[in-house]
């Protein structure tokens, strides 16, 4: 291996031989190139789909009522569900596993708001503080509501950055007054959102209070929890238990999947997840087939070369190679070879993957579907231990040819 | 004795056929003899040379060569004995194209493990003996024939083998040159190196000392140059 007589024999053959070293090179380049710029925009595609999702908690529950469409108990279909504050205690204390939970009432369309003379309209969103991590709303000034805003009904808002902007609130916005449908609200904190911009428009207030006030008595519309860093087969048991809560208190058949829609977000994650490694298989499947291409390509022009070069190789062994040398210098030649081809296609296909990305972003290219094309760490690592192996292999077969070459045979005069 | 052939029978199959291409062979050659093998092509003296060589093995028959015994050889042990024992002359050179002169000169010593530095230096000291160190640096392909016989001449010799195997030398080379690369031999031949050539002309083999005469692969005569005649 550091014999560098070895190596010099191999660097005046390459260079005797160089279209042939050339050929054989490319196409383990090309190889390399196209897996690493595949995996990269295999990268890209995943980026694109990730970022759809950027905002929710994705280890979550998102309990939505409906309508009944089975009878149940003597009772017909079509009753309309309604979850209450009831239904928020009881999944709260009796499920497994909750994290963070929240319901949602909804004050529904935009509400007019007001600070000093400008006027707007916003989404207001009544919840629970665990609502925070639900949505993945990151707090830059104040604070998010608390449970002593909801214990007591207080008036107090958290916005996002754009209400700010809109309202025009160019001083501390904290503990400055807005009116919410002409009432008062104190606000409390600012947010900005990791999603979706028009989170930034959002008005959050407390549950209880708005329930209050928009006589929403015990009634919620939506309850949404977090499960931390439950399993999948834990989620499924919280699954069942938030259902039979909700069965046995709003009394609808088990079977009825109109009733009350409880997704879990987790089996969601998981399809999700299946799907990225799907496409991650597929990819390195084409990667493989375009480098085995590569290998056999290796393999046959060696084979050729070996062929052409019977008599150098005949010369080699009368004079004293012994066929283990014979076979070394055949294998170090491919792997130098398939090495160095295949750490040019690597750079080369990072570099091209380097530039996309960053033509993505300076060009504004970046879409729902395709952004960010990378290309990983572990990646380039397999990727150079999958060439080590490949120019192995692709000179096994013709360093045995080579090994077998009979010297009488080869130096037979024409 | 530097070799000693007892009865060595060499059988080539040809599909179902066989094609006995050496019958017997029987003889002894000493240190420091100049010896030319002869005979019509088909006699089978390629083939005698081939096993002298160690780059062919036989069916039968025994072969020492120094002392040791030559038969059934791994290719290790083979190509061991080649490299220690062995320079071999070819009617085409078999220089290998892509080496320079003193490359190619030094390569057994490469497959010796001398140093670089070492073997080099050797080579140019053997090509200066056979009058070609000005064309060190010179490919094969930028040589004449009779220069590229004499670079193979100086890579045989480099490994101080026993024994100098050629093979037709001269086939290749006009009579002038012929001339220069017996004379060469016999040069070797006076440093106590056993020589021994296949030859079908008359001119080279007359300038050996001994004549062995192969006809249908059986030694048909075998003596000193002097009684054949």
């Amino acid at each position: 291996m550091f014999n560098l007589d070895q190596w010099q024999e191999i660097a005046a053959t390459i260079r005797k031989n160089k279209m042939r070293t050339f050929l054989t090179a490319f196409s383990i380049a090309w190889g390399i190139f196209l897996l690493v710029v595949l995996l990269g925009a295999g990268s890209g595609f995943l980026n694109g789909v990730l970022y759809q999702w950027r905002d929710d908690a994705m280890n979550s529950f998102k309990i939505t009522p409906g309508t009944t469409s089975m009878p149940y108990k003597g009772m017909k279909p079509g009753k309309k569900i309604q979850l209450t504050n009831e239904d928020f205690d009881k999944i709260a204390s009796n499920v497994q596993g909750v994290e963070h939970i929240t319901a949602r009432y909804f004050l529904s369309g935009e509400y007019p708001i007001r600070y000093k003379l400008n006027h707007a309209r916003f989404m207001v969103r009544s919840t629970h503080p665990g609502h925070l991590y639900y949505e993945n709303t990151i707090i830059t000034q104040g604070r998010f509501l608390n449970e002593l805003d909801l214990k007591e009904r207080r008036k107090v808002a958290v916005i996002g950055e754009n209400v700010l902007k809109v309202l025009s609130i160019n001083e501390e916005p904290l503990g400055k007054w807005i009116e919410i449908n002409q009432i008062p609200y104190k606000v409390v904190g600012v947010f900005i959102d990791a999603g979706a911009t028009f989170e930034l428009s959002t008005i959050y207030i407390p549950i209880s209070t708005a329930q209050m006030v928009y006589n929403g008595a015990n009634k919620v519309h939506e309850i949404l929890f977090t499960t931390g860093t439950a399993s999948l087969k834990d989620t499924r048991l919280m699954f069942t238990q938030t259902k039979n809560i909700l069965v046995e208190h709003h009394k609808f058949s088990p079977d009825d999947y109109r009733a009350i829609d409880i997704s879990n977000n987790n089996e969601t994650m998981q399809k999700f997840l299946n799907m990225i490694s799907g496409i991650k298989f597929f990819i390195w499947i084409i990667g493989v087939g375009t480098i085995t291409a590569g290998i056999v390509g290796v393999s046959n022009i060696m084979m050729i070369s070996i062929n052409e070069r019977t008599r150098e190789i005949g010369i080699r062994k009368a004079i004293g190679a012994m066929p283990a040398s014979i076979i070394s210098l055949v294998l170090h030649e491919s792997f130098v070879i398939t090495l160095i081809a295949g750490y040019v296609g690597l750079v080369l296909g990072v570099a091209t993957i380097e530039f996309a990305s960053w033509a993505f972003e300076h060009f504004k290219l970046q879409s729902e579907f395709f952004r960010n094309p990378e290309i990983d760490f572990k990646t380039v690592i397999t990727a150079t231990i999958f060439l080590v192996f490949a120019g192995v292999l692709a000179g096994f077969f013709p360093a045995r040819l080579a090994a077998k070459i009979k010297p009488v045979e080869a130096l037979r005069e024409e | 004795m530097l070799i000693e052939l007892k009865n060595v029978r060499k059988i080539y199959k040809i599909g179902h056929q066989e094609l006995h291409a050496l019958k017997g062979i029987n003889m002894n050659i000493g240190e420091g003899e100049l010896v030319s093998i002869v005979g019509p092509s088909g006699s089978g003296k390629s083939t005698l040379l081939n096993i002298l060589g160690i780059l062919d093995g036989f069916d039968e028959g025994h072969y020492e060569l120094a002392g040791t015994r030559m038969e059934k050889l791994s290719e290790n042990k083979a190509a061991y004995y080649r490299n220690k024992f062995i320079g071999f002359i070819f009617q085409s050179f078999n220089l290998i194209t892509f080496k320079n002169a003193m490359e190619n000169v030094a390569l057994p010593l490469y497959y010796q493990n001398v140093s670089r530095k070492k073997r080099n230096a050797l080579a140019l000291e053997y090509l200066d003996r056979v009058g070609l160190k000005d064309w060190a640096d010179h490919l094969p392909s930028e040589l004449s024939g009779g220069q590229n016989q004499r670079v193979a001449i100086a890579r045989a010799l480099i490994s101080q083998p026993k024994l100098i195997l050629a093979d037709e030398p001269t086939g290749a080379l006009d009579s002038e040159t012929s001339a220069e690369v017996m004379d060469l031999f016999k040069e070797v031949n006076k440093l106590g190196i056993t020589v021994i050539i296949v030859t079908h002309e008359h001119d080279i083999s007359k300038k050996t000392e001994r004549i062995i005469h192969l006809i249908d692969g059986q030694i048909e005569n075998d003596g000193n140059i002097n009684e054949l005649r």
